[in-house]
């Protein structure tokens, strides 16, 4: 035993992997998710309530997953947290570095009686995981436009398919579980767009080989889809994408075109389909609202901004590690041995174990993965050549291109968070989630200047900072915090 | 045709389903148990169910908490994304929007919709 506590936020591949890592460390774990079954989005469990027989059928890896999932959820040492939304870390004084108190809401999603509750631990994994990003086209805001995710999630986690004619379109691997699920739940999926060009895909995945080798089970797994793609006969194109979406109250069709490399549209190639859904997905944004407010620094990459770890896991924060999607995007695999890592080495357990070695080589090989991802799938350079002046950038608060643009010619106006106050883009409910990397790469672009200047007095206003990592009520918030049973701290205030 | 469950009797997770039915806007829409309240009304061939400011319907997009396209109130509880929350029997949604009423100026709005504004 260790004696150690140890707070595991998300129960993806990463999360439940560093819970059991951390647990045969000899610590004491409590494994928090939002949803009300551990797995995440790669292993999204069935509801109880459909019984299934054969829950294996929709999932790679099920049996290694399922037993982890029962050995944890069940081990004496652990506390399961379901249905709990970690709403907030506070970072102690700033003075006295120290591990942040978790703060949770627990019950139904946006409930309004959930049981506010503070944790502290001795140490944090986050584990949270990432979100499709999409980039935005005119009609992207049209009911039975999907992002990618959505359909998987739905298919995955509910057998609801989203449309019965439907196009698969933007760029990355994801493409084709999409596809996959929609064909085996008997969608017509009417043609897989990959909107990088052969030659880029071709260059990004031919550049040394042998890395692949270390990924057979991802190589294994994408050449089963391929398989069942080429057996239902769906198109997969290579160098083509949506660049607008139609239909009135709804999508009814799409105009897809050829792309260059650098993904502007080659004139006359336009092709209108007739669709009921279509499935978008341009990468994924890593959900930094907690590595944020845990003052976790963060690196810089040219497919996104992810959290800085060392060969550890450790973040730059005192006793926070992170591992999965919020540190790269290199999958699930690479996500469970980040996850073993960090759990076992917040757990207390000996960094010189030998059971280190496999984790960090897999972790090491799911970083050349990551790498390879992003240069065999960039989003092009000239996207923003599809966009028209009143096509919608912020979803929530319907700002429009010519908006953004207008905002970005005005001097005083050329920064982030101006822009947002002048247009709104960013400040709906969804809080910037969605269009936060799109409107800070236009800005930048627009004005030729970096997006995220500080102003006088104040931080820089990077696109993932939300105080507020989930929504809480203002009657939650009033109502003092209960500590965990499980965690009998004093409280302050 | 649009979105709809797999028949359980050609699912091949083999699953069984649980009758379920709440009340949207006065009219009641079967599910099944374990469904979300957006995989309900998405099962019930409903692609939309908001009203942006502009008017324009939204419905699913993220499907996983992100994008608060899907908000329906539930019971007393408004602001509930749909996609994350399990529908319950007899749970009574009221769809939601942020369309102005002609006359109203952005405080009414604001005050109307409650949505959660909590950025830097
Ligand atoms: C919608 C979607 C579907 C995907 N489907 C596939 C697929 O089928 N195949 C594939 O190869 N890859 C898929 N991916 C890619 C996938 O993200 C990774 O391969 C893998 O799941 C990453 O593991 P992770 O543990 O890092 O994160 P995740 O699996 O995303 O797990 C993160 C967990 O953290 C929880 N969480 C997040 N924030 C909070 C909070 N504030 N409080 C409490 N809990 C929180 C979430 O509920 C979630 O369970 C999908 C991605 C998305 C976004
Ligand atoms: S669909 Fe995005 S929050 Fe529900």
């Amino acid at each position: 035993m260790t004696h150690r506590h140890v707070a595991v936020i998300g129960a993806g591949p990463a999360g439940l992997a560093a819970a059991e890592a951390a647990l045969s460390a000899g610590a004491r774990v409590t494994l928090i998710d939002s949803a009300d079954q551990p797995g995440g989005q790669y292993h999204r469990m069935l509801p109880d309530a459909y019984h299934a027989a054969r829950p294996e059928r929709l999932q790679h890896g099920w049996r290694a997953f399922d037993r982890r999932r029962r050995r944890v959820l069940a081990h004496p040492r652990c506390t399961w947290w379901p249905d709990t939304s970690v709403w907030a870390l506070e970072r102690p004084d700033t003075e006295e570095p120290g591990v942040p108190r978790v703060h949770v809401l627990r019950g139904p999603a946006d409930g309004g009686r959930r049981r506010r509750l503070t944790l502290d631990a001795d140490a944090l994994v986050l584990a949270v995981g990432a979100h499709d990003r999409v980039l935005p086209f005119p009609g992207w805001e049209l009911p039975g436009v999907f992002a990618a995710g959505a359909a998987q999630a739905l298919a995955k986690g509910e057998r609801v398919v989203v449309g019965d004619h439907v196009v698969v379109a933007g760029t990355g691997p994801f493409l084709l579980p999409v596809a996959a699920s929609l064909l085996e739940a008997g969608s017509r999926v009417l043609e897989v767009l990959e909107a990088n060009t052969v030659g880029t895909l071709a260059r990004g995945w031919s550049r040394r080989p042998w890395e692949l080798a270390a990924q057979a089970g991802k190589a294994g797994e994408l050449a089963e889809y391929a398989a069942l793609l080429i057996r239902h006969r769906v198109p997969f194109r290579a160098g083509r994408t949506v660049v607008e979406a139609r239909g009135d109250g709804r999508v009814e069709e799409v105009v897809t075109a050829r792309l260059h490399a650098d993904w502007s549209v080659v004139p006359g190639t336009e092709r209108t389909l007739a669709v009921d859904a279509v499935c978008a997905t341009h990468g994924f944004s890593p959900q930094l609202e907690l590595p944020l407010a845990a003052g976790c620094a963060l690196r810089r990459t040219p497919s996104g901004e992810f959290v800085a770890v060392d060969d550890d896991q450790h973040t730059s924060c005192p006793g926070v590690y992170a591992a999965g999607e919020i540190t790269g995007v290199a999958g699930a695999p690479a996500a469970r041995s980040e996850g073993a890592l960090a759990g076992w080495l917040a757990g207390g357990g000996d960094p010189a174990a030998p059971s280190l070695r496999p984790l960090r080589r897999g972790r090491d090989h799911g970083r050349a993965f990551a790498e390879r991802l992003a240069t065999a799938h960039p989003i092009g350079e000239a996207w923003p050549g599809w966009l028209r002046p009143e096509t919608v950038i912020c979803r929530c608060e319907e700002a429009d291109y010519a908006s953004l643009c207008r905002a970005a010619g005005n001097e005083a106006s050329a920064g982030t968070r101006v822009t947002k106050l002048e247009t709104r883009a960013g400040l709906g409910p969804c809080q910037g989630r969605v269009c936060g990397p799109t409107v800070a790469e236009l800005t930048a672009r627009l004005t030729g200047r970096p997006a995220e200047r500080p102003v006088e007095g104040l931080p820089a206003a990077g696109p993932h900072l939300r105080p507020i990592a989930q929504p809480i009520r203002l009657g939650e918030l009033a109502a003092a915090p209960e500590p965990s049973p499980d965690n009998p701290t004093p409280q302050a205030g | 045709m649009s979105p709809r469950r797999v028949r359980a009797e050609a699912d091949a997770v083999g699953r069984q389903e649980g009758p379920l039915r709440i009340i949207v806007d006065g009219e009641p829409v079967d599910g099944i148990a374990g469904q979300t309240i957006a995989g309900v009304l998405l099962a019930a061939d409903r692609l939309s169910w908001r009203r942006q400011r502009s008017g324009a319907p939204r419905g699913v997009f993220c499907g996983i908490g992100v994008c608060f396209d899907c908000l329906v109130t539930v019971g007393e509880d408004r602001d509930v994304r749909s996609c994350r929350r399990r529908a319950r029997d007899g749970d009574v949604v009221t769809t939601q929007t942020r369309q102005a009423e002609p006359g109203q100026g952005r405080e009414a709005q604001a005050l109307r919709t409650r949505e959660p504004e909590t950025g830097p």
